[in-house]
């Protein structure tokens, strides 16, 4: 039954539109932070380990682990002084298979000093506008308009509006994630971008705590068309309190036998030193889903890995 | 036993004592949050479908179902008939519990009939299948445009997207396993 092929691989022939699309999309990024004085920079992808992250696993490479995100070489450059940077690079996470999932992604960051999570608010909608001159866009069969503010909902808003259960009882009963995911991302960005915004204080690995307050972290996730796009937060600069962070962090993680991460004490001891600032972190491929109307991920890349 | 990270598209889970299998698979997770993985699962007994999502740390029973190697016959009013040419057993399988796969059985095909305790309650294909184009748009001259693709239609019956250069009565190759255009044959 198996002949030979007589002509070029097609399901890699056909994304040639696609594929063409992306190149764009990725130029015209790098051009909005060229032109808005960002440092482009690029970092090591494997590292003796990752900030530590509950639901995060990252991929072992002899020893040492590849990058889940670039964000801590990141912020040591901030603390050196590199008052905007971003970063376009693959990241790596175990076992995230799914329609909006490769483990292996492209990544775009970006970062600023004297900057919080409001202002990456507004950065947002400058460069989503700046991909999409028209100002609106179609993704299967939905309108995404843009030219208007995107709409600004807290987290306890969202589950008030849409989840079955209060944000209160939902952590309490640790169902957050998924009445997050099956009840409240699907009404997320509908005819507009969304930034769900103000997580609870414990789900903010790396965030500030809002200053007045104090149960809500300056961190927001921006959703177009039910799809998360990008995860945000004004950083914390409080070397004490990440380190009680990363403990309890670390310790759960080896709780549940993931291979340990060595304590990053070179990014402890410099993030003293780091301006106020504000990090966010967007899912490329994603981003090109949305942009060429793609309805699964695998359409914008040219190899998922079950073609490899 | 499974976990949430052996399920996929095709896996076979005992439910309450009944064989499923997983017709359509995702995985999601918040950025940060814990992982869902959402599941359409078919009863292959009853052919009920339903919709199910597991979170990570759930455990599953496979469904240790046998497989027999069988001809496919022919079909008639009682549904699709396969023999075991060692034994010239023969067993019947209904339309429903063959979905999309009846598309591509060929006479004389040899499948694995799926068996749970004697009953035939499935099929695994081989991976690809050969079928003529029965129906297609003409190819434009000038639409060399590579990548461009349009319906077909193959002898069983089954609509695809093919390349624009494929034309009635080309042989072509289909992966049984996504139902999707892999190449022309040459014949």
């Amino acid at each position: 039954m198996n002949k030979p092929n007589i002509e070029g691989n097609w399901a890699l022939t056909r994304k040639r539109s696609r594929l063409e699309q992306r190149a764009r999309i990725v130029q015209s990024i790098r051009s909005f932070f060229v032109a808005r004085n960002y440092l482009e920079v690029e970092t090591p992808h494997r590292l003796p380990g990752n900030a530590p992250e509950a639901h995060i696993n990252a991929v072992a490479s002899d020893g040492w682990f590849l990058q889940t995100s670039p964000e801590l070489c990141m912020k040591r450059l901030l603390a050196a002084g590199y008052r905007q940077l971003f970063q376009i690079c693959r990241c790596w996470r175990e076992r995230e298979r799914g329609s909006r999932h490769l483990p292996e992604f492209a990544m775009l960051e970006w970062y600023a000093a004297d900057c919080d999570y409001r202002r990456l608010m507004d950065e947002c909608e400058m460069l989503l506008r700046a991909l999409v001159p028209d100002e609106n866009f179609t993704y299967q069969g939905e309108n995404i308009e843009l030219s208007d503010p995107f709409e600004r909902l807290t987290v306890a808003q969202a589950f008030e509006r849409y989840a079955s259960l209060g944000l209160a009882e939902a952590l309490a009963t640790d169902r957050f994630d998924e009445l997050l995911t099956l009840e409240v991302e699907p009404h997320l960005g509908r005819g507009r971008p969304s930034f769900l915004i103000e997580y609870p204080a414990e789900l903010a690995a790396l965030a500030r705590c809002h200053p007045e307050r104090p149960q809500v972290a300056e961190r927001f996730e921006l959703y177009i068309a039910g799809i998360e796009l990008a995860n945000a937060f004004s950083e914390l600069t409080d070397a004490e309190e990440q380190r009680r962070r990363f403990t309890a962090d670390e310790a759960n993680r080896r709780a549940a036998g993931r291979p340990p991460y060595p304590m990053p004490e070179k990014f402890l001891a410099e993030l003293s030193a780091m301006p106020e600032a504000a990090g966010i972190a967007l899912g490329i491929d994603r981003l090109v889903m949305l942009l060429t109307d793609a309805a699964t991920i695998d359409e914008v890349v040219a190899f998922a890995p079950e073609l490899l | 036993m499974l976990t949430c990270s052996d399920l996929r598209k095709g896996t076979k889970l005992m439910i309450d004592g009944e064989p499923h299998v997983i017709a359509q698979f995702d995985f999601t997770k918040p950025g940060k949050g814990q992982a869902l993985y959402k599941c359409k699962l078919r009863n292959m007994i009853t052919g009920a479908l339903f919709d199910r999502t597991y979170r990570s740390g759930e455990s599953f029973e496979p469904a240790a179902l046998e497989e027999r190697d069988m001809q496919y016959l022919y079909q008639d009013e009682t549904g699709y008939v396969f023999m075991d040419q060692k034994t010239y057993e023969q067993t019947t399988l209904a339309e429903e519990a063959l979905g999309d796969q009846k598309y591509f059985l060929v006479d004389n095909m040899e499948v694995k009939i799926l068996l749970f305790g004697e009953r035939g309650i499935g099929i695994t294909l081989p991976n690809f299948v050969n079928l003529r184009v029965t129906q297609a748009e003409p190819w434009v001259k000038g639409d060399t445009a590579a990548g461009n693709n349009k319906p077909a239609t193959v002898e069983s019956g089954y609509t695809l997207q093919v390349p624009s250069f494929v034309e009635e009565g080309t042989l072509i190759q289909i992966d049984t396993r996504t139902g999707e255009y892999v190449t022309r044959v040459k014949e």
